[in-house]
């Protein structure tokens, strides 16, 4: 019974920024319906902005996540601008493939920055423990899900009460609508791209002091990501954030009762069965 | 009469040059049409009934697996194995399409589930003692044609340009028949077409079914041609990319599409690694994914029909 306990509060810990990482995908598919190819790749790149500080200058991932979360951020404004935005009325195919370009250039610049080989941050704290009661917690692993939780939360109330926030959901409820009421759509793309990114970015920050990563981690990512958004429904922003937790309690659960390498097929089963009866995902009243 | 002229010409060239050029050509050649071949089979759903597939890597790997197991585990020649291990990708096929089309599943939500039907395959075929799990399965070497192992390359040359011809030809029939009609209108405009009477569900069945079992022995020859098969190298989600890719740039829909992309693709890959792989590690990879965002940018159409396009406004065109 413990083992199962243990290994639901670890899946949760764990969901918290697999939440995260989510809400970036839902926000950029939200507001211009085009699918980040290159999402798990941004992460990779916000994992090895953090190694790198941490390795040079010897600051602290969690604090790090201010200076990646920035870097992402423009790195996906940038994407935006000059190319997500030229193929937004293009057909479905041109735009994977020209996202897949994206994420062939991302993860191939980090292989060439960084190598091959698996890097991790080695904090002081990486190994610390508490218990309570028969349950262990692991301190990066807490520590990694109250961030992910505060930066959902403050992504929450920037789009739910700020004047940008409101612009963003007007454009992501209804574009035409939101230009004729004079949106400046390009800003809101821009803006909502960058939000995006920086999600994922400050995501790939914070594991990175419990997971070893390496160039070709992110297609892993960007399909978690996918499966995440499907589950709470394409858009939503809640259920990104439920679905987050949802998958990584299911893989944690699947790594106990089946195999741990075997983890990932629990989640692939729930996504095929979300699809096939509640396909506009767990948290969305209508297609 | 020039189309004629000219398909005689590179037909025959096609022919006499296996024998003229260095084994490193033979491998970009063969290369080239075997992923033409993949891309041609992807193209029957992706491209004439527009239901794209980020999956055709599982139909793939059931061709290599089952053809290499029934050969080493029963004896049974590839050259019949490859028949079964397409009855059984036609099978998976007809159960996601039975799933996805059943429950009205269409564009994004169709590939992801297309995607993540091969990662659950790819997770299994990694637990499968049989198939070798994260070692992989090595085909031990028999020179013995009736076992689809041949020395030297210039045999595997005949047979995937062979294969290439088969599968244009197949694609080719469709294109002229009813069925080729009814899918592009299922691609055009699927609820209309299913208002004038087409049974939309049972025709995206019988492409799927269709576009699995021709990717199936593509799987056979690829095992037979590498002699090592690894899940995380034939069900990668990377590999179902390099499926579908070909089409895509070359032009869906359209029979000299994939052949093209492959072509164009295998020529812009064989450039930056020529070029670029011998300073650092990525670069050749990141100068093809610059490459693939410019096509994007600039043909959004595919080569081919923007090719086709072009040449009409040409005056005094031979056609």
């Amino acid at each position: 019974m413990t083992l199962y306990v243990q290994a639901i509060v670890n899946g949760l810990l764990v969901g918290g920024v697999y939440s995260l990482m989510a809400l970036g995908l839902s926000l950029i598919f939200g507001v211009m319906r085009v699918i980040n190819f290159a999402h798990g790749d941004m992460m990779v790149w916000g994992m090895y902005l953090s190694y790198w500080l941490f390795v040079a200058a010897g600051v602290d991932p969690y604090l790090s996540i201010l200076v990646t979360g920035s870097a992402i951020f423009l790195l996906g404004a940038v994407i935006q601008r000059g190319l997500v935005n030229r193929i937004l009325e293009a057909p479905h195919e041109m735009q994977i493939l020209l996202m897949l370009g994206v994420a062939l250039v991302l993860e191939n610049a980090a292989l060439m920055a960084w190598g091959p080989d698996p890097r991790r941050v080695n904090t002081s704290y990486g190994l610390s423990t508490f218990w309570l009661g028969p349950v262990v917690f692991d301190l990066p692993r807490v520590a990694t899900f109250a961030v992910a939780l505060v930066l959902a939360l403050g992504l929450y109330l920037f789009l739910r009460r700020t004047e940008l926030g409101r612009m963003i959901r007007a454009a992501s409820d209804n574009r035409i609508g939101a230009l004729l009421v004079g949106t400046d759509i390009l800003k809101v793309f821009t803006l909502a791209f960058g939000i995006g990114a920086a999600c994922v970015g400050a995501a790939g920050s914070l594991m990175t002091p419990f997971l070893p990563f390496s160039p070709s981690t992110g297609i892993f990512f960007t399909v978690t990501s996918f499966n995440i958004v499907i589950i709470g429904g394409m858009g939503s922003l809640l259920g990104a954030f439920v679905g987050g937790l949802l998958v990584g309690v299911s893989e944690s659960l699947g790594a106990v009762i089946l195999v741990p390498s075997l983890k990932e097929i629990v989640s692939f089963i729930l996504l095929i069965l979300i699809l096939l009866f509640r396909p506009q995902g767990l948290l969305r009243s209508s297609r | 009469m020039l189309r004629l002229g000219l398909g005689a010409v590179s037909g025959a060239a096609l022919l006499i040059l296996p024998f003229w050029i260095p084994s490193t050509w033979q491998n970009l050649l063969i290369t080239t049409f075997y992923y033409a071949y993949l891309g041609q089979a992807w193209n029957i759903l992706g491209g004439y009934a527009g239901q794209l597939s980020l999956g055709h890597a599982a139909f793939f790997a059931i061709g290599a697996y089952t053809s290499a197991v029934l050969a080493s585990q029963y004896g049974l020649s590839p050259w019949l194995g490859m028949f079964v291990g397409a009855g059984l990708a036609a099978l998976l096929s007809l159960g996601i399409g039975y799933l996805g089309f059943r429950f009205g599943l269409r564009g994004f939500y169709f590939i992801l589930l297309t995607l993540a039907a091969a990662e659950i395959c790819r997770l299994i075929a990694l637990h499968l003692p049989i198939l070798g799990g994260y070692t992989g399965l090595f085909i031990n070497f028999t020179p013995n044609p009736w076992q689809f192992q041949f020395q030297g390359k210039i045999p595997y040359y005949f047979i995937a340009l062979g294969f290439l011809c088969l599968a244009c030809g197949i694609v080719w029939l469709v294109q002229r028949s009813k069925l080729g009609s009814y899918l592009v209108a299922i691609r055009e405009d699927e609820d209309a077409s299913e208002a004038l009477g087409v049974n939309t569900f049972r025709y995206k069945m019988i492409a799927y079914a269709l576009s699995a079992a021709l990717t199936a022995p593509g799987g056979t020859f690829y095992a037979y041609f590498q002699f090592y098969l690894q899940p995380n190298t034939v069900l990668h989600i990377n590999h179902s990319v390099d499926i579908m890719i070909r089409p895509i740039v070359g032009g869906m829909g359209t029979i000299l599409g994939p052949v093209l992309g492959s072509f164009l693709l295998e020529l812009l890959g064989e450039f930056s690694r020529t070029y670029f792989a011998a300073g650092v590690a990525g670069l050749n990879v990141v100068i093809y994914g610059v490459l693939l965002i410019i096509v994007v940018l600039f043909l959004p159409r595919g080569v081919y029909p923007t090719l086709v396009h072009w040449l009409r406004q040409r005056p005094g065109d031979s056609r």
